[in-house]
Protein backbone atom coordinates (compact mmCIF):
# COMPACT_ATOMS: atom_id res chain seq x y z
CA UNK A 1 0.00 0.00 0.00
CA UNK A 2 1.35 3.31 -0.80
CA UNK A 3 1.44 6.81 1.50
CA UNK A 4 -1.19 8.85 1.31
CA UNK A 5 -0.90 12.75 1.38
CA UNK A 6 -3.69 15.76 1.76
CA UNK A 7 -2.50 18.72 -0.45
CA UNK A 8 -5.50 21.08 -0.44
CA UNK A 9 -8.43 21.51 2.08
CA UNK A 10 -11.61 23.65 1.27
CA UNK A 11 -14.02 24.55 4.05
CA UNK A 12 -17.16 26.79 3.70
CA UNK A 13 -18.42 28.97 6.63
CA UNK A 14 -20.59 26.90 9.34
CA UNK A 15 -23.94 27.93 10.08
CA UNK A 16 -26.93 28.97 8.18
CA UNK A 17 -26.56 29.02 4.08
CA UNK A 18 -28.71 30.00 1.57
CA UNK A 19 -27.11 27.64 -0.85
CA UNK A 20 -27.99 24.45 -1.95
CA UNK A 21 -26.23 21.39 -0.53
CA UNK A 22 -24.73 21.09 -3.78
CA UNK A 23 -23.50 24.81 -3.98
CA UNK A 24 -22.15 24.00 -1.08
CA UNK A 25 -20.12 21.20 -1.53
CA UNK A 26 -18.86 22.84 -4.95
CA UNK A 27 -17.19 26.05 -2.60
CA UNK A 28 -15.20 23.43 0.07
CA UNK A 29 -13.98 21.15 -3.28
CA UNK A 30 -13.46 24.03 -5.50
CA UNK A 31 -11.36 25.80 -2.53
CA UNK A 32 -9.49 22.64 -1.76
CA UNK A 33 -8.86 21.96 -6.09
CA UNK A 34 -7.10 26.09 -5.16
CA UNK A 35 -5.46 25.26 -2.27
CA UNK A 36 -3.96 22.75 -3.67
CA UNK A 37 -3.06 23.88 -7.19
CA UNK A 38 -4.36 20.93 -9.17
CA UNK A 39 -6.88 21.09 -12.40
CA UNK A 40 -10.01 19.83 -11.81
CA UNK A 41 -9.32 17.54 -14.66
CA UNK A 42 -7.06 15.38 -12.45
CA UNK A 43 -9.51 14.37 -9.98
CA UNK A 44 -10.32 10.86 -10.46
CA UNK A 45 -13.06 9.64 -8.00
CA UNK A 46 -15.14 11.24 -5.66
CA UNK A 47 -15.96 10.18 -1.59
CA UNK A 48 -18.99 12.17 -0.31
CA UNK A 49 -19.86 12.69 3.12
CA UNK A 50 -24.19 13.17 3.59
CA UNK A 51 -26.13 12.09 6.48
CA UNK A 52 -29.63 12.96 5.30
CA UNK A 53 -30.16 14.82 2.41
CA UNK A 54 -33.35 13.17 1.51
CA UNK A 55 -35.00 14.80 4.46
CA UNK A 56 -33.50 18.11 3.89
CA UNK A 57 -33.47 18.52 0.45
CA UNK A 58 -35.76 15.50 -1.35
CA UNK A 59 -32.17 14.60 -2.50
CA UNK A 60 -30.41 11.29 -2.75
CA UNK A 61 -27.97 9.92 -4.57
CA UNK A 62 -26.15 13.19 -4.03
CA UNK A 63 -22.40 12.61 -4.94
CA UNK A 64 -23.53 12.21 -8.76
CA UNK A 65 -24.25 16.02 -9.04
CA UNK A 66 -21.84 16.98 -7.06
CA UNK A 67 -19.50 15.36 -9.67
CA UNK A 68 -21.74 16.62 -12.20
CA UNK A 69 -21.52 20.46 -10.96
CA UNK A 70 -17.99 20.59 -10.90
CA UNK A 71 -17.96 18.72 -14.38
CA UNK A 72 -15.86 15.90 -13.34
CA UNK A 73 -18.67 13.56 -14.63
CA UNK A 74 -18.30 10.61 -15.36
CA UNK A 75 -15.80 9.69 -12.92
CA UNK A 76 -17.06 6.93 -10.10
CA UNK A 77 -18.84 9.41 -6.94
CA UNK A 78 -20.36 7.87 -4.12
CA UNK A 79 -22.38 8.61 -1.18
CA UNK A 80 -20.85 7.49 2.69
CA UNK A 81 -23.24 7.44 5.15
CA UNK A 82 -22.13 6.86 8.46
CA UNK A 83 -24.57 9.38 10.41
CA UNK A 84 -22.22 12.15 12.08
CA UNK A 85 -19.43 10.62 10.82
CA UNK A 86 -19.86 9.99 7.51
CA UNK A 87 -17.31 12.53 5.71
CA UNK A 88 -15.16 10.34 7.99
CA UNK A 89 -15.28 7.47 6.77
CA UNK A 90 -15.42 8.92 2.76
CA UNK A 91 -12.12 9.99 3.86
CA UNK A 92 -10.68 7.29 4.89
CA UNK A 93 -12.32 5.22 1.92
CA UNK A 94 -10.72 7.93 -0.37
CA UNK A 95 -7.26 7.06 1.51
CA UNK A 96 -7.66 3.27 0.73
CA UNK A 97 -8.27 3.83 -2.94
CA UNK A 98 -5.17 6.31 -3.54
CA UNK A 99 -3.37 3.44 -1.23
CA UNK A 100 -4.31 0.89 -3.33
CA UNK A 101 -3.18 2.50 -6.56
CA UNK A 102 -6.33 2.59 -7.80
CA UNK A 103 -6.49 6.67 -7.93
CA UNK A 104 -3.75 8.91 -7.80
CA UNK A 105 -5.82 12.38 -6.82
CA UNK A 106 -9.32 12.43 -5.45
CA UNK A 107 -11.53 14.51 -3.66
CA UNK A 108 -13.50 13.29 -0.32
CA UNK A 109 -15.47 15.66 2.56
CA UNK A 110 -19.19 15.64 3.14
CA UNK A 111 -21.90 18.34 3.33
CA UNK A 112 -25.26 18.65 5.54
CA UNK A 113 -28.01 21.70 5.31
CA UNK A 114 -29.41 21.16 8.53
CA UNK A 115 -31.20 24.30 9.88
CA UNK A 116 -33.96 24.36 7.69
CA UNK A 117 -35.52 21.39 9.23
CA UNK A 118 -35.98 23.04 12.46
CA UNK A 119 -35.21 21.86 16.15
CA UNK A 120 -38.61 19.17 16.04
CA UNK A 121 -38.19 17.98 12.87
CA UNK A 122 -33.91 18.16 12.76
CA UNK A 123 -34.16 16.01 16.24
CA UNK A 124 -36.65 13.60 14.38
CA UNK A 125 -34.33 13.00 11.49
CA UNK A 126 -30.84 12.57 14.19
CA UNK A 127 -32.89 10.32 15.93
CA UNK A 128 -32.93 8.19 13.15
CA UNK A 129 -29.20 7.09 13.60
CA UNK A 130 -30.72 5.26 17.26
CA UNK A 131 -31.32 1.46 16.92
CA UNK A 132 -35.03 2.11 15.16
CA UNK A 133 -36.92 -0.86 16.29
CA UNK A 134 -36.04 -0.41 20.09
CA UNK A 135 -35.60 3.13 20.44
CA UNK A 136 -37.88 4.62 18.30
CA UNK A 137 -40.43 4.09 20.37
CA UNK A 138 -39.02 5.24 23.40
CA UNK A 139 -38.72 8.49 21.97
CA UNK A 140 -34.93 8.52 22.43
CA UNK A 141 -33.15 11.56 21.01
CA UNK A 142 -29.33 12.52 20.75
CA UNK A 143 -28.98 14.63 23.49
CA UNK A 144 -31.43 11.42 25.13
CA UNK A 145 -28.82 9.11 25.07
CA UNK A 146 -26.00 11.40 25.90
CA UNK A 147 -27.38 12.47 28.62
CA UNK A 148 -27.55 8.36 30.00
CA UNK A 149 -24.33 8.53 29.35
CA UNK A 150 -23.66 11.15 31.52
CA UNK A 151 -25.78 9.61 34.43
CA UNK A 152 -23.23 6.50 34.14
CA UNK A 153 -19.84 8.63 34.33
CA UNK A 154 -21.89 10.16 37.22
CA UNK A 155 -22.58 6.62 38.92
CA UNK A 156 -19.12 5.31 37.59
CA UNK A 157 -16.78 7.47 39.29
CA UNK A 158 -18.92 8.69 42.36
CA UNK A 159 -18.72 11.90 41.17
CA UNK A 160 -22.58 13.66 41.85
CA UNK A 161 -24.57 15.11 39.01
CA UNK A 162 -23.88 18.97 40.35
CA UNK A 163 -20.73 18.32 40.16
CA UNK A 164 -20.26 16.81 36.50
CA UNK A 165 -22.71 19.47 35.15
CA UNK A 166 -19.93 22.00 36.32
CA UNK A 167 -16.71 19.85 34.85
CA UNK A 168 -18.96 19.09 31.71
CA UNK A 169 -19.74 23.07 31.29
CA UNK A 170 -15.94 23.43 30.97
CA UNK A 171 -15.70 21.54 27.54
CA UNK A 172 -18.34 24.22 26.36
CA UNK A 173 -16.51 27.16 27.93
CA UNK A 174 -13.24 26.02 26.09
CA UNK A 175 -15.02 25.05 22.99
CA UNK A 176 -17.18 28.34 22.66
CA UNK A 177 -13.66 30.54 23.31
CA UNK A 178 -12.02 29.04 20.43
CA UNK A 179 -14.74 28.79 18.81
CA UNK A 180 -15.21 32.39 18.56
CA UNK A 181 -12.37 32.92 17.81
CA UNK A 182 -12.52 31.00 14.45
CA UNK A 183 -13.91 32.93 11.01
CA UNK A 184 -15.73 30.06 9.71
CA UNK A 185 -17.21 28.84 13.06
CA UNK A 186 -21.40 29.42 13.43
CA UNK A 187 -20.50 30.57 16.42
CA UNK A 188 -17.39 33.07 15.53
CA UNK A 189 -17.22 36.47 18.08
CA UNK A 190 -20.34 34.84 19.84
CA UNK A 191 -20.01 33.17 23.24
CA UNK A 192 -16.56 33.51 23.51
CA UNK A 193 -16.66 34.29 26.79
CA UNK A 194 -19.50 32.00 28.84
CA UNK A 195 -19.11 31.10 32.28
CA UNK A 196 -19.64 27.80 33.96
CA UNK A 197 -22.86 29.15 35.24
CA UNK A 198 -24.05 29.95 32.32
CA UNK A 199 -23.70 26.33 30.75
CA UNK A 200 -25.27 24.81 34.10
CA UNK A 201 -28.28 27.57 34.07
CA UNK A 202 -29.28 27.51 30.17
CA UNK A 203 -31.99 25.08 29.30
CA UNK A 204 -32.72 21.32 30.04
CA UNK A 205 -32.97 19.78 26.80
CA UNK A 206 -31.97 16.37 28.31
CA UNK A 207 -31.76 16.18 31.82
CA UNK A 208 -28.80 16.91 33.28
CA UNK A 209 -27.52 18.45 29.34
CA UNK A 210 -28.72 21.98 28.37
CA UNK A 211 -28.52 23.46 25.46
CA UNK A 212 -25.31 24.74 25.99
CA UNK A 213 -24.28 20.93 26.64
CA UNK A 214 -25.11 20.44 23.00
CA UNK A 215 -23.59 21.88 19.86
CA UNK A 216 -26.06 23.16 16.90
CA UNK A 217 -27.82 22.34 13.84
CA UNK A 218 -25.89 23.74 11.09
CA UNK A 219 -25.13 24.01 7.31
CA UNK A 220 -21.88 22.95 5.40
CA UNK A 221 -19.59 21.56 3.73
CA UNK A 222 -15.36 20.80 3.81
CA UNK A 223 -13.13 19.09 1.42
CA UNK A 224 -9.64 17.96 0.72
CA UNK A 225 -7.74 16.60 -1.88
CA UNK A 226 -5.76 13.36 -1.68
CA UNK A 227 -2.96 12.05 -3.53
CA UNK A 228 -0.28 9.57 -3.81
CA UNK A 229 2.26 10.45 -0.78
CA UNK A 230 5.16 10.53 -3.45
CA UNK A 231 3.71 13.30 -5.65
CA UNK A 232 2.74 15.20 -2.98
CA UNK A 233 5.30 17.56 -3.35
CA UNK A 234 5.04 18.30 -7.16
CA UNK A 235 1.79 20.41 -5.60
CA UNK A 236 3.09 21.53 -2.14
CA UNK A 237 6.01 22.50 -0.04
CA UNK A 238 3.67 20.93 3.26
CA UNK A 239 2.19 18.27 2.16
CA UNK A 240 0.00 16.38 5.83
CA UNK A 241 0.16 12.78 5.60
CA UNK A 242 -2.69 10.62 6.61
CA UNK A 243 -0.60 8.15 9.01
CA UNK A 244 -3.37 5.88 9.98
CA UNK A 245 -6.91 5.35 10.27
CA UNK A 246 -9.32 2.81 11.94
CA UNK A 247 -13.28 2.00 12.01
CA UNK A 248 -15.56 0.76 14.39
CA UNK A 249 -19.39 -0.31 14.36
CA UNK A 250 -21.42 -0.11 17.34
CA UNK A 251 -25.16 -1.35 18.08
CA UNK A 252 -28.28 -0.63 19.75
CA UNK A 253 -28.00 1.18 22.93
CA UNK A 254 -29.07 -1.90 25.06
CA UNK A 255 -26.32 -4.50 23.12
CA UNK A 256 -23.81 -2.64 25.24
CA UNK A 257 -21.82 -3.00 28.42
CA UNK A 258 -21.44 0.67 29.51
CA UNK A 259 -22.56 3.77 27.29
CA UNK A 260 -19.30 5.62 28.84
CA UNK A 261 -17.01 3.07 27.15
CA UNK A 262 -17.93 2.43 24.06
CA UNK A 263 -16.58 -0.61 22.63
CA UNK A 264 -16.68 0.30 18.67
CA UNK A 265 -14.62 3.90 19.81
CA UNK A 266 -11.95 2.20 21.88
CA UNK A 267 -11.35 -0.24 18.51
CA UNK A 268 -11.62 2.07 16.65
CA UNK A 269 -9.11 4.74 18.05
CA UNK A 270 -6.79 1.29 18.79
CA UNK A 271 -6.81 0.18 14.88
CA UNK A 272 -5.66 3.84 14.16
CA UNK A 273 -3.00 3.91 16.66
CA UNK A 274 -1.51 0.38 15.49
CA UNK A 275 -1.86 1.21 11.79
CA UNK A 276 0.02 4.74 12.28
CA UNK A 277 2.28 2.99 14.54
CA UNK A 278 1.95 5.95 17.37
CA UNK A 279 0.64 6.14 20.37
CA UNK A 280 -1.90 8.82 22.43
CA UNK A 281 1.46 10.84 23.92
CA UNK A 282 2.56 10.88 20.46
CA UNK A 283 -0.33 13.28 19.25
CA UNK A 284 0.14 16.83 19.88
CA UNK A 285 -3.30 17.75 18.81
CA UNK A 286 -7.18 16.45 18.71
CA UNK A 287 -10.07 17.04 16.81
CA UNK A 288 -12.73 14.80 18.73
CA UNK A 289 -16.44 14.85 18.20
CA UNK A 290 -18.12 16.95 21.32
CA UNK A 291 -21.07 16.78 20.07
CA UNK A 292 -22.27 16.69 23.83
CA UNK A 293 -19.97 18.46 26.29
CA UNK A 294 -19.80 14.70 27.94
CA UNK A 295 -19.14 12.91 24.75
CA UNK A 296 -15.80 14.86 24.76
CA UNK A 297 -14.63 13.01 28.36
CA UNK A 298 -16.03 9.98 26.75
CA UNK A 299 -13.79 10.01 23.69
CA UNK A 300 -10.62 11.29 25.57
CA UNK A 301 -10.91 8.48 28.28
CA UNK A 302 -11.82 5.84 24.95
CA UNK A 303 -8.78 6.80 22.86
CA UNK A 304 -6.40 6.69 25.47
CA UNK A 305 -5.66 10.01 26.16
CA UNK A 306 -6.88 9.76 29.85
CA UNK A 307 -7.48 6.83 32.18
CA UNK A 308 -11.48 6.22 33.14
CA UNK A 309 -13.18 8.92 34.94
CA UNK A 310 -9.93 10.96 34.70
CA UNK A 311 -11.08 13.35 31.79
CA UNK A 312 -13.74 15.44 33.90
CA UNK A 313 -11.02 16.63 36.32
CA UNK A 314 -8.53 17.12 33.16
CA UNK A 315 -10.52 19.57 31.64
CA UNK A 316 -11.14 21.48 34.46
CA UNK A 317 -7.64 21.82 35.30
CA UNK A 318 -6.79 22.92 31.67
CA UNK A 319 -4.99 19.91 30.15
CA UNK A 320 -7.02 20.02 27.10
CA UNK A 321 -6.65 23.46 26.65
CA UNK A 322 -3.68 25.47 24.56
CA UNK A 323 -0.36 24.49 26.44
CA UNK A 324 -2.11 21.94 28.25
CA UNK A 325 -1.12 18.16 27.86
CA UNK A 326 -3.61 17.58 24.80
CA UNK A 327 -5.10 20.36 22.92
CA UNK A 328 -8.71 19.31 21.85
CA UNK A 329 -10.87 20.93 19.92
CA UNK A 330 -8.69 24.38 19.09
CA UNK A 331 -11.08 24.97 16.01
CA UNK A 332 -14.18 25.14 18.27
CA UNK A 333 -15.17 21.76 18.00
CA UNK A 334 -18.63 20.72 17.01
CA UNK A 335 -20.11 23.08 19.94
CA UNK A 336 -17.95 26.13 18.93
CA UNK A 337 -17.48 25.91 15.52
CA UNK A 338 -21.42 24.08 14.23
CA UNK A 339 -21.93 20.30 13.17
CA UNK A 340 -23.05 20.19 9.67
CA UNK A 341 -23.02 16.39 10.06
CA UNK A 342 -22.27 15.03 7.02
CA UNK A 343 -19.23 17.57 7.15
CA UNK A 344 -17.86 17.29 10.43
CA UNK A 345 -15.12 14.69 9.64
CA UNK A 346 -14.32 16.64 6.73
CA UNK A 347 -13.80 19.88 9.13
CA UNK A 348 -11.97 18.29 11.51
CA UNK A 349 -9.29 17.14 9.25
CA UNK A 350 -9.59 20.54 7.90
CA UNK A 351 -8.44 22.08 11.07
CA UNK A 352 -5.62 19.76 11.99
CA UNK A 353 -4.51 20.31 8.25
CA UNK A 354 -4.12 24.19 9.28
CA UNK A 355 -2.62 23.31 12.79
CA UNK A 356 0.21 21.75 11.00
CA UNK A 357 0.93 24.37 8.27
CA UNK A 358 0.79 27.08 11.46
CA UNK A 359 -2.66 28.55 9.79
CA UNK A 360 -5.22 28.55 12.73
CA UNK A 361 -7.07 31.52 13.55
CA UNK A 362 -4.68 33.44 16.28
CA UNK A 363 -5.28 32.36 19.79
CA UNK A 364 -6.27 28.22 18.56
CA UNK A 365 -2.72 27.95 16.83
CA UNK A 366 -0.76 25.73 18.78
CA UNK A 367 2.95 26.67 19.84
CA UNK A 368 5.56 24.90 18.24
CA UNK A 369 3.21 23.73 15.33
CA UNK A 370 1.87 20.14 16.08
CA UNK A 371 3.84 17.52 14.28
CA UNK A 372 0.95 14.60 14.85
CA UNK A 373 -2.63 15.19 15.15
CA UNK A 374 -5.95 13.03 15.05
CA UNK A 375 -9.37 13.09 14.82
CA UNK A 376 -12.42 11.49 16.38
CA UNK A 377 -16.26 11.40 14.67
CA UNK A 378 -18.90 9.48 16.47
CA UNK A 379 -22.06 8.46 14.14
CA UNK A 380 -25.38 7.75 15.77
CA UNK A 381 -25.02 6.54 19.32
CA UNK A 382 -21.54 4.84 18.92
CA UNK A 383 -23.00 3.22 15.49
CA UNK A 384 -20.42 4.69 13.41
CA UNK A 385 -16.90 5.63 14.72
CA UNK A 386 -14.13 7.06 13.07
CA UNK A 387 -10.25 8.13 13.95
CA UNK A 388 -7.53 9.66 11.47
CA UNK A 389 -4.54 10.16 12.43
CA UNK A 390 -2.24 12.85 10.69
CA UNK A 391 1.53 13.92 10.65
CA UNK A 392 3.58 16.30 9.25
CA UNK A 393 6.63 13.81 8.20
CA UNK A 394 5.69 10.25 6.97
CA UNK B 1 -36.57 -30.04 -4.71
CA UNK B 2 -34.76 -32.84 -2.57
CA UNK B 3 -31.84 -32.65 0.15
CA UNK B 4 -29.96 -29.97 1.14
CA UNK B 5 -32.47 -27.34 -1.08
CA UNK B 6 -35.32 -28.63 1.35
CA UNK B 7 -33.55 -27.98 4.19
CA UNK B 8 -32.50 -24.88 3.67
CA UNK B 9 -35.98 -23.98 2.40
CA UNK B 10 -37.96 -24.60 6.24
CA UNK B 11 -34.56 -23.72 8.05
CA UNK B 12 -35.73 -21.23 10.85
CA UNK B 13 -33.41 -18.71 10.68
CA UNK B 14 -35.40 -16.15 13.35
CA UNK B 15 -36.93 -18.14 16.09
CA UNK B 16 -38.50 -14.76 17.75
CA UNK B 17 -39.24 -12.05 15.35
CA UNK B 18 -39.06 -8.24 16.26
CA UNK B 19 -43.10 -8.58 15.57
CA UNK B 20 -43.65 -11.72 17.87
CA UNK B 21 -41.60 -10.10 20.50
CA UNK B 22 -43.42 -6.37 20.24
CA UNK B 23 -46.60 -8.64 20.48
CA UNK B 24 -45.25 -10.17 23.69
CA UNK B 25 -44.62 -7.05 24.96
CA UNK B 26 -47.99 -5.68 24.32
CA UNK B 27 -49.26 -8.57 26.51
CA UNK B 28 -47.21 -7.89 29.26
CA UNK B 29 -44.71 -10.38 28.44
CA UNK B 30 -40.82 -9.84 28.44
CA UNK B 31 -39.88 -12.54 25.70
CA UNK B 32 -36.69 -13.21 24.45
CA UNK B 33 -34.03 -16.34 23.37
CA UNK B 34 -31.80 -18.87 25.59
CA UNK B 35 -28.43 -20.24 23.73
CA UNK B 36 -28.05 -23.71 23.72
CA UNK B 37 -23.80 -23.18 22.86
CA UNK B 38 -23.65 -20.56 26.28
CA UNK B 39 -26.92 -20.59 28.41
CA UNK B 40 -27.56 -17.11 28.14
CA UNK B 41 -30.18 -15.08 27.34
CA UNK B 42 -30.30 -12.82 24.34
CA UNK B 43 -33.52 -9.88 24.71
CA UNK B 44 -34.65 -8.47 22.25
CA UNK B 45 -34.71 -10.89 20.02
CA UNK B 46 -31.56 -11.57 17.47
CA UNK B 47 -30.69 -14.26 15.03
CA UNK B 48 -27.80 -15.39 16.73
CA UNK B 49 -27.02 -15.30 20.72
CA UNK B 50 -25.88 -11.52 21.33
CA UNK B 51 -23.37 -13.03 24.09
CA UNK B 52 -21.65 -16.01 21.79
CA UNK B 53 -23.23 -15.39 18.29
CA UNK B 54 -24.43 -19.33 18.70
CA UNK B 55 -27.27 -20.08 16.14
CA UNK B 56 -28.77 -22.97 18.52
CA UNK B 57 -31.63 -20.46 20.44
CA UNK B 58 -34.80 -21.60 22.18
CA UNK B 59 -37.41 -19.56 23.29
CA UNK B 60 -38.54 -18.29 26.55
CA UNK B 61 -40.03 -15.26 28.65
CA UNK B 62 -38.04 -13.45 31.25
CA UNK B 63 -39.15 -12.49 34.60
CA UNK B 64 -39.39 -8.42 33.54
CA UNK B 65 -37.44 -7.84 36.59
CA UNK B 66 -34.23 -6.15 36.97
CA UNK B 67 -32.01 -2.93 37.54
CA UNK B 68 -32.38 0.51 36.32
CA UNK B 69 -29.15 1.02 35.20
CA UNK B 70 -29.64 4.64 33.62
CA UNK B 71 -32.50 7.22 32.10
CA UNK B 72 -32.50 10.91 30.96
CA UNK B 73 -35.43 13.23 31.30
CA UNK B 74 -36.35 14.63 27.69
CA UNK B 75 -37.70 17.96 27.59
CA UNK B 76 -37.01 18.58 23.99
CA UNK B 77 -38.77 16.07 22.26
CA UNK B 78 -38.55 14.94 18.47
CA UNK B 79 -41.24 15.56 16.23
CA UNK B 80 -43.93 13.15 16.98
CA UNK B 81 -43.63 12.93 21.10
CA UNK B 82 -44.38 16.47 21.22
CA UNK B 83 -47.44 15.55 23.52
CA UNK B 84 -44.95 13.18 25.88
CA UNK B 85 -42.62 15.53 27.15
CA UNK B 86 -41.26 15.73 29.66
CA UNK B 87 -40.65 11.52 29.71
CA UNK B 88 -37.65 9.04 30.83
CA UNK B 89 -35.96 6.75 28.18
CA UNK B 90 -34.30 4.19 30.46
CA UNK B 91 -32.02 1.21 29.81
CA UNK B 92 -32.28 -1.96 32.57
CA UNK B 93 -30.17 -4.26 33.04
CA UNK B 94 -32.84 -7.80 33.22
CA UNK B 95 -32.27 -10.47 36.25
CA UNK B 96 -31.46 -12.55 33.01
CA UNK B 97 -28.75 -10.68 31.96
CA UNK B 98 -29.25 -8.96 29.06
CA UNK B 99 -29.91 -5.26 28.91
CA UNK B 100 -33.46 -3.45 27.72
CA UNK B 101 -34.09 -0.21 26.37
CA UNK B 102 -37.82 1.44 27.89
CA UNK B 103 -39.88 4.08 29.46
CA UNK B 104 -39.50 4.65 32.99
CA UNK B 105 -42.75 5.50 34.42
CA UNK B 106 -42.14 7.56 36.99
CA UNK B 107 -42.63 11.74 37.58
CA UNK B 108 -40.66 13.22 35.66
CA UNK B 109 -39.85 16.49 38.00
CA UNK B 110 -39.54 13.70 40.79
CA UNK B 111 -36.52 11.47 38.71
CA UNK B 112 -32.93 12.23 40.34
CA UNK B 113 -29.89 10.32 40.65
CA UNK B 114 -31.13 8.01 43.69
CA UNK B 115 -33.12 6.08 40.81
CA UNK B 116 -30.09 4.65 38.89
CA UNK B 117 -29.53 1.24 41.14
CA UNK B 118 -32.75 0.96 42.33
CA UNK B 119 -35.32 -2.49 41.62
CA UNK B 120 -37.55 -2.54 38.37
CA UNK B 121 -39.83 -4.41 36.81
CA UNK B 122 -41.74 -4.34 33.71
CA UNK B 123 -45.28 -3.11 34.19
CA UNK B 124 -46.71 -2.47 30.68
CA UNK B 125 -45.80 -1.38 27.77
CA UNK B 126 -45.53 1.76 24.86
CA UNK B 127 -46.87 1.38 21.62
CA UNK B 128 -45.75 4.60 19.49
CA UNK B 129 -48.49 4.91 16.19
CA UNK B 130 -45.18 5.91 14.19
CA UNK B 131 -44.73 8.21 11.38
CA UNK B 132 -44.18 8.28 7.97
CA UNK B 133 -40.62 7.00 8.69
CA UNK B 134 -41.21 4.56 11.06
CA UNK B 135 -42.10 1.23 9.57
CA UNK B 136 -45.51 1.34 11.17
CA UNK B 137 -46.10 1.44 15.05
CA UNK B 138 -43.58 0.14 17.39
CA UNK B 139 -43.56 -1.09 21.14
CA UNK B 140 -41.30 -0.77 24.20
CA UNK B 141 -41.79 -2.04 27.84
CA UNK B 142 -42.13 0.28 30.47
CA UNK B 143 -40.42 -0.13 33.68
CA UNK B 144 -42.01 0.98 37.17
CA UNK B 145 -39.68 1.21 40.59
CA UNK B 146 -40.47 -2.01 42.37
CA UNK B 147 -39.31 -0.85 45.79
CA UNK B 148 -37.17 1.91 47.29
CA UNK B 149 -34.86 -0.87 47.40
CA UNK B 150 -31.41 -0.96 45.61
CA UNK B 151 -30.77 -4.19 44.25
CA UNK B 152 -27.89 -4.59 46.31
CA UNK B 153 -30.12 -4.51 49.34
CA UNK B 154 -32.53 -6.49 47.96
CA UNK B 155 -30.29 -8.99 47.39
CA UNK B 156 -28.99 -8.91 50.84
CA UNK B 157 -32.33 -9.21 52.36
ZN1 LIG C 1 -24.56 -17.93 23.37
Amino acid sequence: MRDVAIIGIGHTKFGRASETSLELFSEAALQAVDDAGVDLKEIEALFQGAALPGFEEGQVTPPGFSAAELNLNPIPATRYEGACASASIAIREAAMWVAAGEYDMVIAGGVEKALLMGTLFATRTFAMACHAPTEGPVGLTFPGVFAMAARQYSRNYGISIDKLREKMAHVSVKNHKHGALNPLAQFYKKLGDLKVEDVINSRLVADPLTLLDCCPFSDGAAAIVLCAAEEARRYTDDPVYILGTGQGSGGPLSKMEDLTKPVSRISSARMAFKHAGLKPSDIDVLELHDCFTIAELIALECMGFFDWGEAADATEEGQTELGGKIPTNMSGGLIGKGHPIGATGASQVYWLVKQMRGEAPKGNQIDPVPEYGMTDTLGGDFGTLCHIILGKGK
Amino acid sequence: MEGKEQEEMEKEYTVLTFAEYEEGLRNGKLLGLRCASCKKITCHPMPVCQWCGGRSLERIELSGEGELTTFTVIRVPSEGFEDDAPYIPCLVKTKEGPCVVGRLDYDAEQATQELIGKRVRMNGSYTYKGDKYSGGAHTCPVFEIQENKSVTQINAD
